[in-house]
């Protein structure tokens, strides 16, 4: 009797939960709208059918729960109702899947005009990789990881000569431009995840994975991981700057490329060698 | 309408009469060192049940922290990776599986299909031992150097493996060095279960006459025979790398600005081993509840469980797609993401027959005669908290809505609701059935009511809450959330809140454990049969149950086990060994 009670109770209270927590998705920054309304077509879908089945279970239990003289049905099954129900589920089930599936057909296929940027993950931080001028990353690989080359740039590759190293900054992207993120790692797995972004992916050490947006806010977005990778977990962060076109162009003149990096530490790695003094 | 009863078994009754069961000498040999199923389950079941405080004391840990980050000096991040990693791996393999098919398994299987034991009861006991030593060697991270491993229960490499990760050096080597002893001790106990269930049936017990609890296990053992190997090589390949500089997992890897000597091997091969083990896992898990927990429906709204054939089919459905789902725990893995279609798709497919089962649940109360006692009560806990954990998993599963939900919090109370709160419920109601076959006694009947109430929305409360946090894209695994400017203070105090619940759910378990001792040994005597069910172990001449089961003549099987409220049968139910000429008054 309580539990029929409490079963319709549950109902009603998750509903408003539902409707009035006060948690919920981050104001998106992405053109990544079809991950949400995927997000609340799924949401609507399953809360209708939780609605249903869960009442009709405490209908159920308030209109058949024993008092003497009742007496069970006897019906073994009912080929119909349970083609019926299969069927509706069936239906469900293709109203789910046909727009996961569409949305997941986008965001594997990242524009052709995608800028192309490369994170790096290490224990606990991230770095970032740009193109030079020639729109070109060079070739990378952990076995090239140096004091002076933390992200294993092939130096051999005349790719990498003019591209941009961001070690220790924040990663800038230009507003309103799609980007192709491409990921690695150098010791284990981490993931680049920015809730606003909706996208993420996992950064694997020893091969290179991929995702796309394209940025529609600006401002300044947390970067959090989303892979457990250590003891630091928690506190591998980071952020990007989302920014007009005039502001990252500004940004992108002061970065340092692998050459200049390299010379620039292998500078410095002289100069304490030589020590104070002696020039 | 089909008679789903017909059936008849080619057994010659005179063949079983000759069985034997080696007749223990000593008091060593009936209660410690005993073939006897019974005991064995009853072992598996303690050791499980211990295992399962010590994880629930893990998670109030775990939640003390989340909820007051830092209050607590020992909670340090080392320990706070260590109690996720322990707290899970236990629940998942040590406790639920070892519960449903040790536990469960041992007992229920012979009685239900009117055998007198296992079809090999020394490898029944040897199963136990390996079990216990398994656990022993789990337990053993605790006071090695460096602690238990800390790479969450996955494992994954290279994290596990390297410096970064507490236990390292011991914990991760005891940890897989456990898995592949509980392997080989299941892999014992798992292909007795299926022997048993092939061989050693009552005549005129038809496969198509097997009550639910037996199909759910015998289907949950076959797929943990096929699955646990996965497991088994990833775990030695893992040693390889961890012990012999192999580089089966282990990539071109920089630690502390030098390189290791590893090279060439894949992180996301692990995953996919892991996985075709770690999906069947959780249907390994289920299956059994779903099993036990449509009989204890059918037994106690006096009702045959609607849609058996289809119950049957949809559980077989159910093993076969659960070996072509894994990638869905791995569309943001890195692997070619063209996987992605292809695990989606197989992922909502097997949503079909899991909500079949749902709906022939619910069409079994319907109409029904429902005695909410006890096993009623759980069992109704069980359908509300599935429903919801079935239909998180529809989010998880359609690949482009986990690419956010993804290692959020979100996942972490779907999976607590559909693998942990919904079958414990149902271990819980099937104590509370089978306590008087166990004893001869009752449960506490408003004791058990209070450990139920709290539970059950306790953990209501815990997970339902918890998916907004995850919504909002609060991460799993973080010992520290810190400043996070996505975060509002609301989500500090739900998480107050949360643990405040977790530690009074934690905090009732101790009332069923008392229920159960009291009851055990001052509980009111149980009447033979007391539920009026109609499956065979009700049907034994002595309850609790002698050695052999059956004494002089063991079942012959009649009907199918759902006979509830048979137009004009002289009482509510008829036993599956009851002839035809007596079900009529
Ligand atoms: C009321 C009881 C329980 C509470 C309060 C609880 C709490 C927790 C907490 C706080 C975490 C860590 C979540 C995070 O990553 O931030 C966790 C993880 C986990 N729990 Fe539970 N838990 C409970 C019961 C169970 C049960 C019955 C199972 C059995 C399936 C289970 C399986 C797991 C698993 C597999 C993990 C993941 C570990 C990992 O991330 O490596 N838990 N639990
Ligand atoms: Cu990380
Ligand atoms: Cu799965």
């Amino acid at each position: 009797m309580i539990i029929a009670g409490l079963i319709i109770l549950l109902v009603i209270a998750s509903v408003l939960f539902h409707l009035y927590s006060p948690w919920w998705t981050t104001p998106i920054a992405t053109n990544w709208t079809n991950i949400d309304s995927t997000l609340s077509l799924t949401f609507w879908l399953t809360g209708v059918a939780f609605v249903l089945v869960i009442s009709f279970l405490g209908w159920c239990v308030w209109r058949y729960r024993h008092h003497a003289g009742r007496v069970a049905h006897y019906e073994p099954e009912s080929g119909r109702l349970e083609m019926w129900l299969g069927a509706i589920t069936a239906v469900g089930v293709v109203f789910l899947l046909a727009p996961g599936l569409i949305a997941w057909g986008k965001f594997i296929n990242p524009p052709a005009d995608a800028a192309t940027v490369e994170i790096v993950g290490q224990q606990w931080a991230w770095y970032y990789r740009l193109p030079g001028p020639d729109g070109k990353l060079g070739r990378a690989d952990a076995r090239f990881v140096t004091a002076d080359n933390p992200l294993g740039v092939n130096p051999y590759d005349p790719n990498s000569k003019g591209n941009l190293i961001v070690n220790g900054g924040d990663l800038h992207l230009p507003v309103n431009k799609p980007v192709k993120i491409l990921l690695r790692s150098i010791d284990v797995i981490h993931n680049f995840y920015i809730p606003e972004f909706r996208a993420k992916m996992d950064m694997l050490p020893g091969s290179e994975s991929y995702f796309w947006f394209t940025p529609t806010k600006t401002g300044t977005f947390e970067i959090l991981c989303a892979a457990y990778c250590g003891v630091g977990h928690s506190y591998m962060r980071g952020n990007v700057v989302i920014e007009s076109d005039d502001d990252y162009q500004k940004w992108i003149a002061q970065q340092q490329s692998f050459t200049q990096a390299r010379n620039g530490a292998g500078d410095r790695v002289r100069a304490a060698a030589r020590g104070p003094g002696e020039d | 309408m089909v008679d789903v009863r017909a059936g008849a078994g080619g057994f010659h009754p005179e063949d079983f009469e000759e069985e034997e069961v080696p007749h223990p000498r000593s008091w060593w040999t009936k209660y410690v060192f005993s073939q006897d199923a019974k005991v064995v389950a009853l072992q598996y079941a303690g050791t499980a049940v211990f295992v399962g405080l010590i994880a629930l004391v893990l998670s109030w840990l775990m939640r003390l922290q989340l909820a007051f980050p830092g209050a607590f000096a020992f909670i340090d991040a080392d320990h706070y990776y260590q109690f996720i990693t322990m707290h899970g791996m236990m629940m998942v393999v040590y406790v639920l599986t070892a519960i449903f098919l040790g536990g469960f398994g041992n007992y229920l299987i012979p009685l239900m299909i009117g055998a007198r034991d296992m079809a090999f009861p020394f490898i029944n006991m040897l199963s136990y031992w390996t079990y216990l030593l398994a656990v022993l060697v789990l337990l053993s991270g605790f006071f090695l150097p460096g602690g238990p491993t800390g790479a969450g229960w996955t494992l994954y490499p290279p994290q596990a493996l390297l410096a970064g990760t507490p236990g390292s050096s011991y914990g991760i080597v005891v940890m897989f060095v456990s898995l592949v002893i509980f392997i080989a001790g299941f892999t014992m106990g798992g292909l007795n279960y299926v022997v048993t269930v092939l061989q050693l049936r009552a005549p005129g017990m038809t496969m198509m006459r097997l009550p639910m609890t037996v199909w759910g296990i015998f289907i949950a053992t076959i797929m943990a025979l096929l699955a646990f190997p996965g497991l088994l090589v990833a775990s030695l390949m893992m040693l390889c790398d961890r012990l012999l500089g192999a580089s089966f997992f282990m990539p071109a890897i920089v630690q502390d600005g030098a390189p290791l000597a590893n090279a060439g091997g894949s992180p996301i091969l692990y995953q996919h081993l892991f996985w075709f083990f770690g999906h069947p896992e959780v249907y390994i898990v289920a299956l059994p509840a779903f099993g036990i927990v449509a009989d204890l429906l059918s037994t106690h709204a006096r009702k045959n469980l609607f849609g058996y054939r289809l119950m049957v089919w949809a559980t077989i459905a159910i093993g076969v797609l659960s070996f072509m789902v894994w990638g869905h725990h791995m569309f943001i893995s890195g692997m070619n993401p063209i996987f992605g279609f292809f695990f989606a798709t197989s992922t909502l497919l097997i949503a079909i027959p899991t909500a079949i089962k749902v709906y022939n649940w619910i069409f079994t109360l319907w109409r029904g005669d429902i005695r909410l006692n006890p096993p009623m009560l759980y069992s109704l806990g069980f359908i509300v908290t599935f429903v919801v954990g079935g239909l998180t998993g529809l989010f998880l599963g359609n690949v482009v809505v986990d690419v956010p939900l993804n290692s959020t919090l979100f996942v972490v109370a779907h999976f607590h609701m559909v693998m942990g709160v919904a079958p414990i419920l149902v271990i819980f109601g099937a104590i509370s059935h089978w306590f008087p076959l166990m004893s001869g006694r009752m449960l506490h009947d408003g004791l058990a009511k209070l450990h139920f109430w709290i539970t059950f929305l306790g953990t209501y409360f815990i997970f339902f809450t918890m998916h907004y946090l995850g919504v909002l894209g609060v991460p799993r695994r973080y010992y520290d959330l810190g400043q996070t400017a996505f975060i509002p203070p609301s989500v500090a105090a739900l998480n107050i809140a949360i643990t405040v619940a977790a530690l009074i759910v934690g905090a009732a378990q101790f009332v069923l454990i008392y229920n159960f001792i009291r009851s055990w040994r001052h509980g009111e005597a149980a009447k033979p049969n007391p539920w009026g069910a109609t499956t065979l172990e009700w049907q034994t001449p002595e309850m609790p149950p002698p050695h052999d089961n059956w004494g002089k003549q063991a079942p012959t099987v009649y009907r199918w086990a759902y006979d509830y409220s048979v137009p004009g049968a002289d009482r509510d139910f008829i036993p599956q060994n009851q002839p035809e000429q007596g079900a009529r008054a």
